[in-house]
């Protein structure tokens, strides 16, 4: 098993990055119940760093069926790709849920496109300009764009990276109106990315804390 | 008069924030920490606190779960609960409880107020 690229973030910049990623999804839970009417349960159980190779291998494992994902670009100090990630099988149900479930299956069907490009960019937004206000930069988001196929499509779109890249890997939990649907965000950058992320992530512990990242000295 | 206040969140960098927050705000104040509902039931068990700030989404019991047990223990306590998840029915819940409902990120100034509305309340019950 190839190990998770854990080592290139510390514990302190690995927790403060699942910490905005949560608050992005929380504030998107806020927005997607706005927009369904009814409460909508968003968590992110997990973060990790892991080679896109490796993140190939976890999604396929996972998920045997075909996937369908929102795909954003976002570009700024640091850049690359966000993908929200279901089960095709799953797309329709998610649909039904933020649609409410009384339509017709071919009414479904018709929003379906729609209804994820939507999903996505709330719920991919909300992550992007949370951890681009809290680290006080901005970036530029590209429209949403809803893709068909498996994790080695998601993660080898043209043009491919200069550097060798990174594939941040987020598990969401959605539940909307008794409906529980799984699902994935992978945010795909290039190592120099990274390192601009890392060095934000430095300043904004910095500023959070009032401690420099590195003088945090405790293993808990 | 120093209080001793808990903060939970399964953050530890959101954990420090606060602390940095309250250590601006009530200097005297001593501070307890739990990452997790267990950890914090368990501390309310062995210690007393007196006010306490509890993160709404945390593996496990979440916040609201938290605060109601909590509250079971010592009903008068003030506590509030901190999410950037806003959505009517959390913040009913938490009112619905009695807790105070925080936007996450903390910022000071409702951190701030809360804390001064934790005091009055304190000191009322104290009288």
């Amino acid at each position: 098993m190839i190990a998770a690229q854990t080592d290139l973030l510390n514990e302190l910049q690995l927790d403060a990055l699942t910490e905005l990623v949560n608050i992005g999804v929380s504030h998107a839970a806020s927005s997607l119940r706005e927009m369904v009417g009814s409460q909508v349960h968003l968590s992110v159980p997990n973060v990790s760093l892991e080679t896109r190779s490796r993140a190939i291998a976890i999604l396929s494992e996972r998920e045997v069926s075909n996937l369908v994902a929102v795909h954003q670009v976002f570009e700024g100090d640091f850049t690359g790709r966000a993908l929200l990630i279901f089960p095709e099988t799953k797309s329709l149900e998610l649909v039904r849920a933020i649609t409410g479930g009384d339509l017709p299956l071919e009414d479904i069907i018709e929003l379906e496109q729609e209804a994820l490009a939507e999903t996505g960019n709330i719920l991919l937004n909300s992550c992007l300009a949370t951890i681009a206000n809290m680290l006080h930069r901005s970036l530029k988001m590209s429209l949403p764009e809803v893709l068909r196929g498996s994790a080695a499509t998601f993660f080898n779109l043209a043009p491919p990276p200069e550097a060798g890249d990174v594939v941040m890997f987020l598990y969401i939990n959605f539940a909307v109106r008794e409906r529980d649907i799984s699902g994935y965000i992978a945010m795909i950058m290039d190592l120099p990315s990274l390192t601009a992320l890392t060095l934000l992530l430095d300043e904004f512990i910095e500023r959070a804390t009032g401690k420099t990242a590195h003088s945090i000295d405790d293993p808990a | 008069m120093s209080y001793r206040l808990l903060i939970v969140d399964d953050s530890k960098l959101a954990r420090m924030s606060a602390a940095k927050a309250l250590n601006s705000l009530q200097p005297d104040w001593a501070r307890l920490e739990a990452s997790n509902a267990d950890e914090a039931l368990s501390l309310a068990t062995q210690t007393a606190f007196d006010v306490a700030l509890l993160d709404f989404n945390m593996p496990g019991r979440d916040g609201l779960e938290l605060a109601a047990a909590l509250l079971a223990l010592r009903p008068s306590m003030p506590l509030a609960v901190v999410s950037a998840n806003h959505q009517e029915e959390i913040v009913r819940r938490a009112r619905e409880i009695g807790a105070t409902f925080l936007v996450k990120p903390l910022n000071e100034q409702a951190l701030g107020a809360f804390l001064e509305d934790a005091v009055r309340r304190l000191k009322q019950a104290q009288a």
